[in-house]
């Protein structure tokens, strides 16, 4: 059986090892919503390195639409094939491009699936996904092809809530919000990415980090990947852990918006 | 086993399906809690609730349920809200029956002259009593008073029954850089641009697909299709309720405000304000300074039915605001009375809606009376998400 205990360079929470356990023996998605930063999209490539599988990422835009994700009917080339002769323009097979999700359906071996970010497309589109997900099986008309997983992917959906998901569509998942960490998880999660890291200056990085997240005139929170940005900027300016919470330098790091910034300089000591 | 639980869970308002509840007892079954209280909780609360704004309601229902059963919790987010409940002060120590029937006979004319009166006279603090501009009290005027009627002066209306709002005339301004998330009403807003897609337009646009498509399957001969063009033709005149009671709901409003400026897609966009309802003037900003906006009239004579017109406002005034003849111009042909006006927009504009940010009062209530009148006159729907999209459903019908 797959079990996912978390990887080298990934720290999870508990909570997030049993979700992440229970979407797989249960063979359901695994839905992650959580602040941005908080790593949703790393936890996929975690899983995919723990479990030694292949991961498949199809990244959703705006545009994307559930029909891509499952193939797509070149019937332009198809048509240019036609017009100057090309071989094999009978075979329809031949024009019909199978997307991600079925990439991961087809796959010779148990894959790892990342849909990331799903609440970047229309507001249907998860609901065009409810019968492939449930079942892991789709139909080509074009062929009379009826494509089914040989090994269930384990598909993991990551969401910023930028819009609502539909009541049937969450039925089917199992849900885990990533909670931003903790001071000692934090820690943790810093060790692995910069192992040698002085322990003076991460324990006052941490303090200043903390204190500015707490501000509630800070309407931009920063977020994991944005104290691992400033932490290699001080470790490469060379600045003295003393200076960093009196003095917060390479506040651009932290803050991008300048809001933020202006409202900072005004309440920090 | 433990079915109470389900239901418990649904009469906290968690929509936990059949299908959530099979998936629950198929985990149990492969014993995925590990055995463990805590495994029970998590494997529970993953499997069930599918918002983290859910997970304090699920924490109760399990607390609950499950009380008997040693656990670990920190304090339960009821806890902090009683602990949080402001406390209301004991005015009714206060309360002057005479006095106030003597109040309730005097007319808005006097009333404005005696706190002119006052204010002359007037040099120190006053609470609780029944003469002096203060708090607490008696008298006609001041702040959170019992008074029935009364002018307000200055702080947030505790009682709501100041008919008008005297000295505090600084409306915010739903302008200022406020950073509010308005993602939520852009989401509720952007279905005022879906449905409009489908108006009834000529098709005019080259539509590449279905060109393609159709040529395919015509065996590669040319057949050009058009498409109706997609361009959202929704124009919008939101008129907002600012000032006065609406003070309560400024983030709320300015929210909504930033939503819809910022969300752009429409073909003209419209925005005036209004003191708690519309008369013979809209005005350009909050502040509803003199002369700077239009009249109501030029609106309705120059903006063509096809507006979908979206009112904001709490519906909350004293009647004679609502259909009194208090704001009235001196010319006789036009509407006399704020119902009047309301009604010229209901007969000029097929699609009208009134978002409401505040509940109905309480039944039998002062406040009730227009809220009802007005709600008669219009749709009316709550400012919230899923009111907004009502809403928005109902100014696409046809």
């Amino acid at each position: 059986m797959n079990e996912f205990k978390g990887s080298q360079n990934y720290v999870a929470s508990e909570e997030l090892l049993r979700a992440a356990n229970i979407a797989m023996v249960l063979g359901k998605p695994l839905l992650i919503k959580g602040e941005p930063g908080t790593g949703k999209t790393m936890l996929a490539e975690a899983i995919a390195q723990s479990l030694g599988k292949k991961l498949i990422i199809w990244n959703i835009k705006s545009t994307t639409k559930a029909q891509d994700g499952l193939y797509v009917y070149d019937v332009v080339q198809r048509l240019y094939d036609s017009q100057f002769g090309g071989q094999g323009v009978d075979d329809i097979e031949k024009y019909v491009k199978l997307g991600k999700l079925g990439e991961a359906f087809t796959a010779d071996e148990q894959v790892v699936l990342l849909i990331d970010e799903i609440d970047k497309a229309d507001l249907e589109f998860p609901n065009d996904l409810l019968w492939e997900l449930d079942r892991m099986e789709f139909h080509i008309p074009e062929t009379k092809q009826t494509i089914t997983a040989k090994h269930r992917p384990v598909v993991i959906i990551t969401s910023n809530a930028e819009k609502e998901l539909p009541d049937a569509f969450l039925r089917r998942c199992v849900f885990h919000y990533i909670e931003f960490p903790d001071k000692e998880l934090m820690a943790q999660i810093v060790r692995v990415h910069y192992p040698d890291l002085d322990q003076r200056l991460l324990t006052q990085v941490l303090e200043a980090f903390y204190r500015i997240r707490q501000l509630p005139q800070v309407k931009k929170k920063p977020s994991t990947s944005e104290i691992l940005d400033w932490l290699q900027a001080l470790t490469w300016g060379g600045v003295d852990p003393a200076r960093v919470v009196k003095e917060v330098p390479y506040l651009g790091v932290l803050l991008k918006k300048n809001e933020d910034m202006d409202a900072m300089r005004r309440v920090w000591r | 086993m433990f079915e109470d639980f389900l239901y418990l869970l649904r009469r906290y308002g968690l929509k936990v399906s059949l299908t959530e509840w099979m998936t629950l007892m198929e985990a149990l079954d492969k014993g995925l809690h590990n055995s463990s209280f805590t495994g029970f909780y998590y494997l529970c609360r993953c499997l069930l609730v599918k918002s983290e704004a859910d997970f304090d309601r699920f924490d109760r229902a399990f607390l609950e349920y499950f009380k008997n059963v040693p656990f670990q919790q920190e304090v339960s987010q009821e806890l902090l809200d009683w602990l949080n409940r402001p406390d209301t002060l004991l005015d009714h120590a206060n309360w002057d029956e005479e006095q106030a029937l003597k109040n309730l006979g005097l007319s808005e004319e006097e009333i404005e002259r005696m706190l002119r009166e006052r204010m002359a006279e007037q040099n120190e603090e006053h609470n609780g009593g029944s003469y002096w501009v203060g708090t607490h009290g008696m008298s006609t005027f001041g702040n959170s008073g019992l008074s029935p009627t009364g002018i307000r002066v200055g702080g947030e209306s505790k009682y709501k029954r100041a008919f008008r709002v005297a000295g505090e005339r600084r409306f915010r301004d739903f302008r200022g850089d406020n950073t509010l998330d308005t993602r939520q009403f852009q989401v509720a807003l952007r279905k005022l641009r879906q449905f409009s897609g489908l108006v009834d337009l000529p098709p005019t646009e080259f539509d590449v697909d279905s060109t393609i498509q159709d040529t395919a399957d015509n065996a590669g001969v040319l057949k050009v299709r058009y498409k109706r063009p997609r361009e959202n033709t929704v124009k919008v005149l939101l008129l907002m309720d600012s000032g006065g009671s609406m003070d309560y709901y400024a983030q709320m409003c300015s929210a909504l405000f930033q939503a819809v400026s910022k969300s752009g897609h429409f073909k003209d966009l419209k925005v005036f304000y209004f003191h708690n309802c519309v008369y013979s003037w809209l005005y350009n900003t909050p502040r509803q300074s003199y002369g700077d906006g239009v009249m109501t009239q030029w609106v309705l004579d120059n903006l063509p039915s096809d507006w979908k017109v979206i009112f904001v406002g709490d519906a909350q005034m004293a009647p004679y605001e609502l259909s009194g003849g208090y704001y009235r111009t001196n010319a006789k042909d036009t509407p006399q009375s704020g119902l009047d006006w309301l009604n010229c927009f209901r007969e000029r504009y097929p699609h009208v809606i009134w978002l409401n940010p505040s509940p109905r009062p309480d039944w039998g209530g002062y406040w009730s009376q227009t809220y009802d009148t007005i709600s008669d006159i219009f749709p009316m729907f709550p400012l919230t998400v899923e009111g907004l999209e009502e809403g928005m459903k109902k100014l696409l019908s046809r």
